[in-house]
């Protein structure tokens, strides 16, 4: 029954609010190109489904190839941090250079550089440094994190680096990197977003791009309708990685011990 | 089977933790190192254990550094893996098969009285049930000296005692050699053969105490004789 109420409150209040939106809208006339109500939005949605899905999916294919190369980064560079202090004590602090630095900044440097015929190579490289860094940091952590007795342990065996990595290290590292990926798999559908913003007009064809150009054309409701599904594809990207940090912790790790 | 020999030790923050220590312990001896906490008896055990290296002095081997199995205080168990796979980790990091490791791994469970729970995650067990399989693990790679750093003493009494007596069976079944770090004179009272006690940092051998037969029980006269010596001991070193 609580169970129940937990799922149903939320779409509760979700219902109360665009009807009050659909009403408010109606009752004082505002104009659609100003704000228009959620059967608008709706109809929107559906007039334009096909070009939206394409723009999605290009989003989305941005978002995904840059999480997935943060992720290879940031895990190739906290493992040869965690292999050698002098390298991290090096190199650490440009990645947080790069973590400060609004990414917005060198997007259209990275733009001008790789090229506008390869636009989508831009867009993943500008949203791949956005998510890189709570990967780097949250993995970089997590190796520094395994018990001393257990490394010792494995030195009196005779454990040889890479078997203490494999066997120690990245094991505990898990629930820290798992915890980086979640913020880094926002972090890359906004740093998408963004590059298109940057990319502009005629070049970028995602979802970014189709709010752009619903503004100047004041199609609002369709603008709406992107913003919608940009907000969806957030909540599904946290929902996934979510899930895969329940299935990879439920076992033992105190954090993942209720279902997401 | 070991001899420490002038040993001293002083860390990198400066505290000297060790100054001219020297024990020997004898193949199949069942020795306690005792004293107050900051005494650096823990020291001592990682030096044996070749986890540290002395400053000074040196720690021979009669026959050659032996297969040593080493039990902490904490459990330090691996949480992402059942017990099993725990109690295997000296095998896979020799590279045992894994069909030779398991069955190896089980055994040792076994005897530690935990067959069953073979697939169980320490988060699933009880503080001495994670005692008992840190105990396995160091019991799996089949040591001849068995290391151990107050292993019991974050357990209750009953608990405790109850692993003690399985300690003693392990050591009497495989003839290990066994060095003991306790602050418990009760514990080395009756499981040792032999008590070092220890002075407050920096530590050194202050008493070397052979205990008598006849303490075949916490409660046994030779026991309580024994505990007695001890502590009288601990008070002149303590006070020294």
């Amino acid at each position: 029954m609580k169970r129940l109420l937990d799922l149903v409150s939320p779409l509760i209040v979700a219902v109360l609010f665009l009807g009050a939106w659909e009403w408010a809208v109606a009752h004082w006339q505002v104009p659609v190109y100003v704000l228009p109500g959620p059967s608008a939005i709706a109809k929107a949605f559906a007039d334009n489904f096909s070009s939206l899905m394409a723009a999605l999916l290009s989003t989305l294919t941005v978002t995904v190839e840059a999480f997935l190369a943060a992720c290879v980064l940031g895990i190739a560079t906290a493992i040869a941090f965690s292999q050698s202090r002098l390298l991290e004590r090096t190199f650490y602090p440009y990645a947080v250079i790069l973590q400060v630095t609004p990414v917005v900044a060198i997007a259209p440097l990275i733009l001008i550089w790789v090229g506008f015929e390869r636009i989508n190579l831009a867009l993943v490289i500008i949203a791949t440094i956005v998510a890189f860094f709570p990967i780097l940091a949250g993995a970089t952590l997590g190796l520094k994190s395994a018990d001393f007795n257990l490394v010792d342990l494995t030195r009196l065996y005779g454990a040889s680096r890479a078997q203490v990595l494999w066997r120690v290290r990245l094991p505990t590292a898990l629930p820290y990197l798992l915890s980086g990926m979640k913020t880094a798999g926002g972090l890359a559908l906004i740093g998408a977003v963004v590059a298109e913003f940057v990319a502009g007009s005629g070049t970028a064809t995602g979802l970014a791009w189709r709010i752009v150009e619903s503004g100047n054309r004041l199609e609002i409701a369709t603008l709406f309708a992107a913003l919608a599904l940009l907000a969806l594809t957030g909540v599904l990207i946290f929902a996934a990685l979510s899930l895969l940090e329940w299935a990879l912790l439920r076992r033992w790790h105190e954090s993942a011990l209720t279902a997401p | 089977m070991i001899t420490l020999k002038g040993i001293g030790k002083r860390f990198a923050t400066g505290t000297e933790a060790l100054r001219d220590l020297s024990f020997s312990v004898a193949e199949g001896e069942f020795v306690s190192l005792l004293g107050p906490s900051g005494c650096g008896k823990s020291t001592a055990l990682r030096l044996v254990a070749g986890l540290l290296e002395p400053d000074a002095g040196h720690i021979r081997f009669e026959h050659g550094k032996p297969e040593i199995g080493f039990v902490f205080q904490e459990p330090t168990l691996m949480p992402w893996a059942d017990a099993l796979t725990n109690a295997r980790l000296p095998l896979d990091l020799k590279r045992v098969s894994r069909s030779d490791g398991n069955a190896r791994a089980a055994a040792a469970l076994a005897r530690v009285g935990l067959q069953g729970f073979e697939r169980a995650f320490p988060r699933e067990l009880s503080g001495g049930m994670k005692m008992r399989v840190s105990l396995a693990r160091a019991l799996a790679a089949q040591p001849k000296l068995l290391l151990l750093d107050e292993p019991f003493a974050a357990l209750d009494e009953i608990t405790r005692n109850s692993l003690g007596d399985d300690l003693l069976r392990l050591w009497k079944e495989d003839g290990l050699t066994v060095l003991f770090v306790t602050h418990s004179v009760s514990e080395s009272s009756y499981l040792s053969k032999r008590v070092l006690v220890m002075t407050p940092r920096p530590g050194r051998i202050a008493e070397d105490i052979a205990l008598p037969f006849g303490r075949d029980s916490r409660l046994s006269i030779a026991t309580i004789e024994a505990q007695r010596a001890i502590s009288g001991a601990l008070n002149t070193a303590m006070a020294a």
